[in-house]
């Protein structure tokens, strides 16, 4: 059973997005989609003060059994990316809520929010998607 | 390897197999317009006795000729051992296998020769290999755009000075993907590139910058400063060099104080014959730090459940049976046979005997230039310091008097009207370890007698 933090928001394609309070968000991969790709092996993460859309591909991670874009949950400016993951990417696999965020943005409008998933809705997804 | 024929009644089987009815219905899938009726120009088929002789009599057209011309592709003496190895059952394939770890001599092989490119051009990493040194310039002008994260210009600057025809294949492959490559003119005088021409690119966003060593004429530009100039500016180096040259001058990874980004070249001059223009090999390098951004295969070394050594394919994320459309490159083999011929020829050299294979080249394009430069209305084109080829300029067009020297069985180098009008009547000339003094002395004499012929026409 994978973890879902219940302070967190959800995205379809796997990302968790948590509202800081600076008025930025961070951004990472949920357990279950870590759990999915296996052991990473590397991590590419945007560049600060890149312009992401929402649903645009802004982050790579790669497992040893495959490789998958990380789609932005909202459009915004990239304020940082995880600079600990280029050297240790193991670090969305042992943490993937905490050590293992893959970037920061300020989103362009934070109302945009409220549209993502709840923590009760990416469960369900879950079940749906048989993990 | 095994001859495996099909009877009717086998194919009829394999059909019923998996339910088709014909052949036919398994193309079914390409609607009937996009389908070619017809195949003008093709002609009709022959049998294997009729294409037997037909091949025969191609071959003796060719003849034996006395070949001078370098421009990319090189003869250079190929020890008997080197094919015969090659062609053995077991290396005998144009690919890597489907079940790439079955066959672990071929992944060693391809290991070994990782090594030995990686070596040999002073880069930390090397592929299994591209398809020739063109498209090798081509994939590594598109690793640059994915390598090179601070520009976002796609604008890779490429001096004249590289060959032509790499130029025109990497602006055909890569130009419809968004890349931009702009041409670097050359200093008329020294037939090379100088820092100076790259001035009015100062503070624009440039993502690399190729420079060929040595370059399309043979000379040797000043890569040291070039590259240089590149890091400086966050402007990614792609070095495009000879082989052989490597034995003799500094590897890319050693230019400037950074070294070269991304080393790429044709591998022909390994153990390869010259053969109507192909096939050859390419080959690519890179730093650590790009790795993902290589195109290719890569082969790994590693340990097995039982802690034995195995070679197993690496880093397949960046591949296309992995990362589909964002894959890093459409290539998913390699020129696995001639990699075979190259990495068998390196072994049986070794640094020692391709250093001599260099140094005697060099020499025999230094006796060349000496004896043809003596002719009346022929002159060296540049003062530059060169490797095994230079250009010469001639006082009246190139075409006849090459022509003439054909008749007498000696092809006498590159007419380089084409593609470098500017400089006037202009042949590109080469000599490797091939030549002998009788056969430049030979070719010295019929230039002056063509030329002789020619202005007294």
């Amino acid at each position: 059973m994978s973890n879902v933090p219940a302070d967190l928001k959800y995205t379809r394609t796997h990302e968790w997005v948590r509202n800081l309070k600076d008025g930025t968000v961070e951004i990472g991969i949920t357990d279950h989609a870590q759990h999915s790709l296996g052991d990473l092996v590397f991590v590419e993460v945007p560049e600060t003060g890149r312009q992401v859309g929402a649903g645009e591909p802004c982050a790579v991670v790669e497992s040893v059994k495959a490789a998958s874009d990380v789609y932005s949950p909202v459009a915004g400016e990239v304020t940082a990316g995880n600079p600990e993951l280029a050297a240790t990417p193991e670090l969305i696999n042992q943490d993937p809520f905490g050590a293992g965020w893959l970037m920061r943005l300020r989103p362009v409008n934070a109302a945009m929010l409220s549209e993502l998933m709840s923590p009760t809705e990416y469960e369900a997804l879950l079940k749906v998607e048989g993990a | 390897m095994a001859f495996i024929p099909h009877t009717e009644q086998d194919v009829a089987e394999m059909l019923a197999a998996i339910g088709v009815s014909s052949i036919e219905q398994l193309f079914d899938e390409i609607p009937q317009n996009l389908r070619v009726k017809s195949l003008a120009g093709i002609p009709t088929a022959m049998n294997e006795m009729e294409i037997g002789r037909l091949m025969t009599a191609r071959a003796k057209a060719d003849g034996r000729p006395l070949c001078f011309i370098g421009a990319g592709a090189y003869e250079h003496h190929i020890p008997a051992a080197v094919w015969a190895i090659t062609t053995r059952g077991e290396f005998y394939s144009a690919y890597t296998p489907y079940q790439a770890e079955a066959s672990q001599g071929t992944l060693q092989l391809l290991y070994e020769y990782q090594t030995m490119i990686a070596s040999l051009t002073g880069m930390q990493v090397s592929n299994a290999s591209l398809y020739d040194g063109a498209s090798a310039v081509a994939e590594a002008s598109l690793m640059a755009v994915r390598a090179n994260r601070k520009s976002k210009s796609q604008r890779i600057l490429v001096p004249t000075t590289v060959h032509p025809h790499y130029r025109k294949v990497a602006a055909a492959t890569a130009g419809n993907q968004g890349l931009r490559f702009e041409e670097v003119p050359y200093a008329p005088a020294e037939g090379r590139t100088l820092v100076d021409a790259l001035a009015k690119y100062d503070g624009q966003d440039i993502t690399a910058l190729v420079i060929q060593q040595p370059n399309f004429f043979g000379a040797l530009e000043d890569v040291d400063a070039l590259t240089d100039w590149a890091t400086a500016r966050n402007i990614l180096v792609i070095a495009v060099v000879n082989p052989t040259s490597l034995a003799l001058l500094k590897p890319p990874g050693e230019w400037g104080a950074h070294g070269a980004d991304i080393a790429v070249g044709d591998g022909q001059p390994l153990g390869v014959p010259l053969s109507s223009g192909g096939p050859y090999f390419g080959f690519i390098g890179t730093r650590m730090d790009y790795v993902r951004q290589m195109p290719g295969r890569i082969v790994g070394r590693t340990i097995d459940l039982n802690g034995n050594e195995g070679f197993t394919l690496t880093l397949q994320a960046r591949e296309q049976h992995i990362r589909r459309a964002k894959a890093t490159s459409n290539i998913c083999t390699n020129q696995g046979l001639l990699v075979t011929a190259a990495t068998i020829y390196m072994s049986i050299m070794g640094p020692q005997g391709l250093e001599r294979v260099a140094t005697a080249s060099h020499a025999k394009t230094r006796e060349l230039v000496t004896a043809l430069a003596r002719i009346n209305g022929v002159r060296p084109a540049f003062a530059t310091p060169c490797f095994h080829e230079a250009v010469l300029l001639l006082d009246r067009p190139v075409a006849p008097v090459l022509k003439s020297l054909e008749s007498k069985g000696i092809i006498g180098g590159f007419d380089l009207a084409e593609h470098y009008p500017e400089l006037g009547p202009a042949l590109l000339v080469c000599a490797t370890e091939t030549k002998t003094s009788e056969d430049i002395a030979s070719y010295a004499q019929a230039l002056g007698e063509a030329m002789k012929a020619a202005r007294a026409a």
